[in-house]
């Protein structure tokens, strides 16, 4: 444990430690500006004490961030607002509930297309080189315009988010779930012609669990991609919030606080999302005697 | 005299590779019958397990004939004719031992509780019973190719056909498993054809012990054991064993000879 533990908290250390040298080195243009204009002479560490507190600073310091995400999350909640519009809880369930509905279908429609790829030639043929291609258009550029064109179609606008989530999500589950229902070795599918097994028996009974660990790895891939989809949605349906649309009103009004606050939330939920897929990733696999 | 239940006639498979032909068997002729232990031996390369996996409808010959029970290989297989025990277990990791024993039944669509009480048969048959709800990891290689050999009984099939199933194990529990395998053998009248490397296995277990010999792959002799059906290990200490087992020795010299 305490092995594990040690590494990871001198990366964080030093990430803080290099945050906070570069919020003095961005901040203190600013700062220096200030004293200038009000005639003051400013020694170091009030210099540093300057850069580490401004209201819209470059780059906020760490702790700035951290009471901001305290102030818009556990402080609400204190103050029975959890659900309020200003709150980051409220935003993140917008942003969680395109993530979730995208990361489904996705996955649904991933594991669909894996199925024919790996069934059928043609399939193999004709749809893998169209699923690659997919992934070339720059989604996150004309995410925008989808989202747009599906709103004024009258469509849900989570579902139109979900559906930018979905396009990021369902490829590395096509990728992986091919893979996977491929992964039984030419001796077990001899074992299954001996017993003349049928296609759909040799799915369900050796293809389907033996690609399990494949599709964990590619699920987890699948919701990060998912949640990044969903913000890069909300940047163009702003009007319904959601941790995209914290990170736009941010960026309008100059409040780069909010901006790393709203992004901090969204690492945050998507580590909190790849956790979870993790643990069942391993409860399932010991369960199934295939632990790595 | 009933037909033979396996049937090889002039039987050739040459496989095209990047470096020109191989011809893995060339006129193979032989004829198992009915009840028959057959062992194959010879060295690396001499084409057994093309030959056991054509009578599989693993492999598909290039020229002559064979049959499995009076059909081809591929109505044989669809009738479920034989079990085919690989070299490696196999087991499914996410199943029991039971459960592994049990899918072929699932596949073939026996009913639960026939499945149930064939699972019972087999497990004691080998001398796994007990071991039904662990998980293969759980037991030893020996054990878990008994396992798979338990899963190749558990259907009807009159056929069993075993591509160095005992390969990876030690002499002693080699040793073991052959002697259950006779008792298996004598119990429930099968025929077998086993591929081998041991000289004394092939010896040991077979009523008939054809010798091959490589490139191209072919038999160099087939060797009727007067060995009684009841054999216990210390049968290994005759004369008569010993003097079949020179005789495969000199077998596999002669196809090294002219090869
Ligand atoms: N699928 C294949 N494609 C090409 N060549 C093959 C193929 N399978 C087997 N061969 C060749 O056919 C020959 C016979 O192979 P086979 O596996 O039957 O030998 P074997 O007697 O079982 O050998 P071993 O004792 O090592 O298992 C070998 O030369 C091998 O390289
Ligand atoms: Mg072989």
């Amino acid at each position: 444990m305490m092995r594990s533990v040690l590494p990871v908290l001198s990366v964080v250390a030093a990430i803080f430690a290099i945050w906070y040298v570069a919020s003095i080195g961005l901040n203190k243009p600013w700062a220096e500006d200030k004293a200038r204009r009000a005639g003051v002479e400013l020694s170091t560490s009030e210099l540093i004490l300057d850069t580490w507190s401004q209201k819209k600073p470059r780059l906020p310091a760490p702790h700035q961030v951290a009471a901001e995400l305290w102030n818009t999350t556990g402080a609400m909640v204190q103050q029975g607002r959890a659900l309020s519009k200003r709150s980051l809880i409220w935003h993140g369930w917008i942003t969680l509930s395109s993530t979730l509905l995208g990361f489904v279908f996705g996955t649904g429609l991933g594991i669909l297309l894996a199925i024919g790829i790996v069934h059928s030639r043609t399939m193999d043929m004709s749809v893998m080189p169209w699923v690659i291609a997919s992934q070339t258009v720059p989604i996150i550029a004309i995410a925008p315009m989808i989202v747009v064109v599906l709103a004024s179609l009258q469509v849900d606008d989570v579902v139109a988010k979900g559906v930018i989530s979905m396009y990021l999500s369902f490829f590395p589950v096509v990728v992986g779930m091919v893979k996977g229902l491929r992964s039984p070795g030419a001796m077990q599918m001899d074992q299954m012609k001996t017993w003349n097994a049928s296609r759909a028996q040799t799915f369900w009974a050796l293809r389907l669990p033996a690609s399990a660990p494949y599709l964990f790895a590619s699920l987890k891939v699948g919701i990060a991609a998912s949640l990044i989809g969903a913000v890069v949605a909300e940047l163009s349906l702003s009007q319904d919030g959601g941790l995209g649309a914290r990170m736009l009103g941010g960026s309008y009004y100059g409040q780069t606080i909010q901006i790393w606050s709203a992004l901090i939330a969204a690492a945050i939920l998507a580590a909190g999302l790849v956790a979870i897929i993790g643990l069942i990733q391993r409860i399932t696999l010991k369960r199934m005697g295939m632990a790595a | 005299m009933t037909a033979p239940v396996i049937s090889a006639q002039n039987l050739s498979l040459t496989f095209e590779t990047n470096d020109g032909p191989v011809h893995a068997l060339k006129d193979v002729t032989l004829a198992v019958e009915k009840g028959d232990f057959v062992s194959f031996i010879g060295p690396s390369g001499c084409g057994k397990t093309t030959f056991l996996r054509c009578m599989a409808d693993l492999e598909q010959p290039t020229g002559g004939e064979i049959t499995v029970n009076g059909v081809s290989p591929e109505e044989a297989r669809r009738a479920r004719a034989y079990g085919y025990v690989f070299q490696a277990a196999g087991l499914y990791p996410w199943r029991t031992i039971g459960g592994n024993i049990r899918l072929p039944l699932e596949i073939m669509g026996y009913g639960r509780s026939d499945q149930d009480a064939r699972v019972q048969r087999v497990l004691d048959l080998v001398e796994l019973a007990g071991f039904e709800k662990k998980f293969p990891w759980q037991l030893s290689g020996g054990m878990q190719q008994r396992a798979s050999i338990a899963r190749a009984l558990a259907f009807d099939a009159d056929i069993l056909l075993m591509d160095e199933p005992f390969g990876a194990l030690d002499e002693i529990v080699r040793d073991h498993l052959n002697e259950q395998l006779l008792q298996l053998w004598d119990k429930t009248n099968k025929t077998i054809c086993f591929v081998t490397h041991s000289i004394p296995e092939a010896v040991y277990l077979s009523t008939k012990i054809v010798v091959m010999s490589p490139r191209p792959g072919r038999i160099t002799d087939v060797i009727e054991s007067p060995l009684p059906r009841q054999r216990p290990l210390d049968i290994r200490d005759t004369p008569e064993f010993i003097e079949i087992a020179h005789r495969v020795r000199d077998g596999l010299r002669a196809g090294h000879g002219d090869g």
